[in-house]
């Protein structure tokens, strides 16, 4: 048993713990561009069913409808061919090469699409909990619509939109693994080289399991404790 | 665009249908059974149950279910494959076949994502209707039959509606198992075929309608459930 532990860990940490580790920033490098994405995608959107006319409301719709009914790993199959033919397209276009389509920016891109419909729900819903007054009070002062977004709906949407932010970056973290799917490099890909290398196909999966685990508890830590200092602010019931 | 490989490959989609449903069917009724134990044993008094529920939650919600259907077919079925025994038993054409691993890797997965949300419901029954039943000589079970699980389910049908959604996107996985669901028909006839969008974008329309259909029972449900409203 204890030689059986000294073996599993040899050939986990010391021969493949480098490689792991690496797809680890990978995957959490995907995650947090695609989070970012998401977040801006999620912000124009929300504003689009809060604000916008018919035409562009019903199209708001329709995105956060289709990308939350459908697959992820279906929409990331057909946003990454369609991504990479669309880009070739254009190049085309202009009488130049295709070229390969980077993995990373294709990853973050096609994650931050579908996570953006989540984020605009979230955002929609946070921006609906702000009492309408303060919005009519900046509205009072003259502030535009740009100076409201800035100074008063972005700060008091934070609070009710943290928790599900949170929650946003935890699926992110667990969607970035569908990436390896189709055949970019982060940390479940490499783990199926290396289970397939090896031959120990349960060691590795459980050993990048236990690492996931890892990311998706730190990153629950560290959110608590922001919405802790977000609470502190936040008008006592 | 073009559709006219519909017609010899029409009967793929459908035999993927089957198999997306039956997974549908078989982790749902599984998955809903284990999130009941656990969202019971989130709420025991037994320290140790307590625990051991919490635990399950977080590990099940803390991977990615793609790396849970891998330890399970490749992980655990290469062990299966090493033991002669379970190779020359009548297990072995379920234990081969990818299908049953990814009904317990969905079972399992609901098991930790509902039985989060049933120990909200179980906690927003009020306390009265509870001790209404127990003053009446309800035995425990009882109450948990005909007052708790009832009133539970019903304050949550909203939520297990977008739970339900959520595990129909979840068999899409299965394709990556070499199971042969609708989405893993769609990307056998992407192989023979060439094209790319035609079958991806069929497939995306069958979940549309197929979360669409979800969405409308459970709405059906919840009309059932008479609700006296104040106005």
């Amino acid at each position: 048993m204890l030689a059986w532990i000294q073996h599993a860990f040899e050939m986990v940490v010391n021969e493949w713990g480098w490689a792991l580790l690496r797809g680890a920033l990978v995957t959490i490098q995907i995650s947090f561009g695609a989070f970012v994405v998401g977040l801006l995608i999620g912000l124009v959107v929300a504003m689009a069913k809060l604000s916008g006319n018919a035409p562009v409301k019903k199209l708001a719709n329709a995105y956060t409808t289709v990308c939350r009914a459908v697959p992820e790993l279906l929409l990331i199959l057909l946003l990454y061919y369609a991504g990479s033919d669309a880009i070739n397209a254009v190049l085309r276009l202009f009488d130049m090469a295709p070229v390969d389509l980077n993995g990373f920016v294709a990853a973050v891109t096609v994650l931050g699409v579908v996570q953006g419909a989540y984020a605009a729900e979230i955002i929609r819903g946070a921006v609906q909990a702000i009492p309408y007054g303060h919005i009519e009070a900046s509205k009072a002062f003259g502030c535009g619509r740009w100076l409201t977004l800035r100074r008063v709906i972005l700060p008091e949407m934070m609070p009710y939109a943290l928790a599900g932010l949170a929650n946003l970056w935890m699926v992110l973290i667990k969607d970035s693994a569908l990436i390896s799917v189709v055949g970019y490099n982060e940390l479940l890909f490499t783990t199926k080289q290396a289970a397939g290398s090896t031959r120990q196909y349960l060691l590795f999966y459980m050993a990048v399991a236990a690492i996931y685990l890892l990311v998706t508890l730190l990153s629950n830590a560290v959110f608590v404790r922001f919405e802790r200092s977000f609470r502190r602010w936040m008008p006592a019931h | 665009m073009r559709f006219e490989w519909m017609s010899s490959y029409g009967q793929f989609f459908i035999d993927g249908l089957t198999i997306t449903l039956e997974l549908l069917l078989c982790s749902g009724v599984l998955g809903f059974l284990l999130a009941l134990a656990v969202g019971f044993g989130r709420l025991s008094r037994q320290p140790f149950i307590a625990w051991l529920s919490l635990s399950f939650t977080n590990l099940i919600r803390g991977t990615p279910l793609l790396v849970q259907i891998y330890v399970l077919y490749y992980g655990v079925g290469s062990l299966f494959v090493s033991f002669p025994a379970v190779r020359d038993s009548f297990l072995w054409p379920y234990l081969r076949d990818g299908f049953w691993y990814v009904v317990v890797a969905l079972a399992l997965s609901v098991g930790g994502y509902v039985g989060e949300v049933i120990k909200g419901g179980l906690r927003a029954v009020p306390k009265g209707e509870l001790e209404a039943a127990r003053a009446l000589g309800m035995p425990p079970f009882m109450t948990v039959r005909r007052i708790w699980l009832p009133r539970a389910i019903q304050i949550l049908l909203p939520s297990l509606a977008g739970e339900s959604v959520l595990l129909l996107k979840s068999t899409a996985l299965a394709s990556t198992v070499a199971v042969m669901d609708v989405l893993g028909a769609a990307n056998l006839v992407r192989a023979q075929t060439l094209r790319t969008y035609e079958p991806l974008l069929s497939v995306a329309l069958i979940y549309l309608v197929l979360a669409w259909l979800i969405e409308r029972v459970f709405r059906k449900l919840e009309r059932r459930i008479p609700v006296r409203s104040a106005i």
